[in-house]
């Protein structure tokens, strides 16, 4: 049947949906930026999912092996890795930053104020 | 995938990071079951590493606590479902999983496979992938992880005035 | 977390070992998973390990920070010097072939200097954003030094 033909996918894109609603629905920048991070991965997931064939091995040369799984996905994910990590670094430290002049990195409390403080707000 | 739930609900910042943690790990033990070695031990590294250190120590900086949604949020719902929803009918289109003779593996990929140990003599082909035809993209790549540092110097460089105050400490 | 004496045993053990296996992923690259930004990961975590141990200033003094800013850049350096040695030496930019006399030798040369431009780039990258955030949280307490952690 169709449908278990494709179940990696299905797999995938409930992952992703559950990193997008995190990003979309929760207020504090350190869990949003952790749904962005679930979801990243589970891209990942997709592509090397996408890359596998059923009894290939590894993409590493051996003699008496057949049949390798492809390589070019696994060097896409690997440079999409180390941007995601990129990413993520420059987002938390907005996120250190937002904290230090506004005294708060929930998404409500930052919509109610007007610039930064004068004065540290404890939330 | 529960991980990946019960990273959304749980409201205790630091328990969320552990968890996103397991997330990383557990997906790259799925990534060795894939047969993608080197991807398994960057993820591993990165994902389980990296990423939670730096969220634990924003975690340092800012209260362990995340403020607790009072309602369901139903516009981001109904968004969820329907993209999910989308995404659902449109991946039925793809190939079967792991089959030979899907697209993806029939253009460059044989070409590669098989070139790679009798032209460069490195039996690594991920490697030689990334180091020698595809060299171009790395090239790129540390460019970025090198403007990231540059980014986070420019916004973390100068210390901060006095009158941020610390967390509160809810140990 | 320096009084600890189980951690501090264990890392005394552990962070030799993980800067070993990150330079072995990083020359092995070829033959086995790894290559640059493994290799780069894993030392920089060999690092922070040791800053969390013992603290930020002896971490600091390990490997200083202007040190740290220099390697970032020369990765990136060693790697367009490569792809620049190509162009000299009469072939295209990331051209391997020009630089030995063996075709096969000078793609794995090569392969090996990128790697190992990546590696170093990767590594002060991390090790440096994890400094910066680090001092941030010592320089928000204000009279807490990073040496005084329990």
């Amino acid at each position: 049947m169709e449908l278990l033909g494709h179940y990696n996918f299905y797999i995938v894109v409930v992952l992703m949906m559950i990193g997008f609603y995190t990003v979309m629905a929760r207020g504090n920048m350190a869990k949003k930026i952790m749904g962005l991070n679930l979801f990243q991965t589970s891209v990942f997931i997709l592509f090397i999912s996408a890359g596998k064939i059923i009894g290939g091995s590894t993409p590493i040369h051996e003699k008496g092996v057949e049949l390798y799984s492809n390589p070019l996905p696994h060097v896409l994910i690997l440079t999409a890795i180390v941007v995601g990590v990129a990413t993520t670094a420059v987002g938390l430290a907005l996120a250190v930053r937002i904290r230090e002049s506004f005294g708060t990195i929930e998404d409500d409390e930052l919509a109610g104020l007007d610039g930064p403080d004068e004065e540290p707000v404890r939330s | 995938m529960a991980t990946a739930l019960a990273v959304v609900r749980v409201h205790d910042l630091f328990s969320a990071a552990m968890l996103f943690s397991i997330y990383s790990l557990l997906s790259a033990g799925l990534f060795v079951v894939l047969d993608a070695g080197d991807v398994a031990l960057t993820e591993a590294a990165v994902g389980a590493g990296i990423s939670t250190i730096l969220i634990l120590a924003v975690l340092a900086l800012a209260p362990r606590y995340e403020r607790a949604p009072k309602r369901l949020h139903w516009p981001a719902i109904t968004v969820v479902v329907v993209t999910g929803a989308c995404l659902f009918w449109a991946v039925s289109d793809l190939p079967p999983f792991g089959q030979p003779d899907n697209p993806i593996h029939t253009h460059v990929a044989p070409y590669y496979i098989e070139h790679a140990y009798k032209d460069f003599g490195v039996p690594n082909m991920v490697a030689a992938i990334l180091a020698s035809w595809r060299s171009f993209d790395t090239l790129g790549e540390a460019i970025v992880i090198f403007t990231a540092v540059l980014a986070v110097f420019s916004l973390l460089s100068k210390p901060p005035d006095k009158r941020a105050g610390l967390p509160e400490d809810d140990r | 977390m320096r009084g600890n004496g189980i951690l501090r045993i264990i890392a005394r053990l552990l962070i030799p070992l993980i800067m070993l296996f990150a330079l072995y992923v990083q020359f092995h690259g070829d033959y086995s998973p790894g290559g640059g930004f493994q290799a780069g990961v894993l030392f920089a975590a060999a690092w922070i390990l040791f800053v969390l141990i013992y603290g930020l200033k002896l971490g600091l003094e390990v490997i200083p920070e202007r040190v740290m800013f220099v390697l970032s850049a020369v990765g990136v350096l060693i790697y367009a010097t490569v792809g620049m040695a190509g162009v000299v030496l009469g072939g295209r930019f990331l051209d391997f072939n020009p630089l030995l006399a063996d075709p096969k030798h000078a793609q794995q040369a090569g392969i090996m200097l990128v790697e190992l431009g990546v590696g170093i780039t990767v590594a002060s990258v991390i090790m440096l954003i994890f400094t910066l955030f680090a001092r941030r949280r010592a320089a928000l307490g204000q009279g807490w030094q990073p040496e005084d952690d329990d």
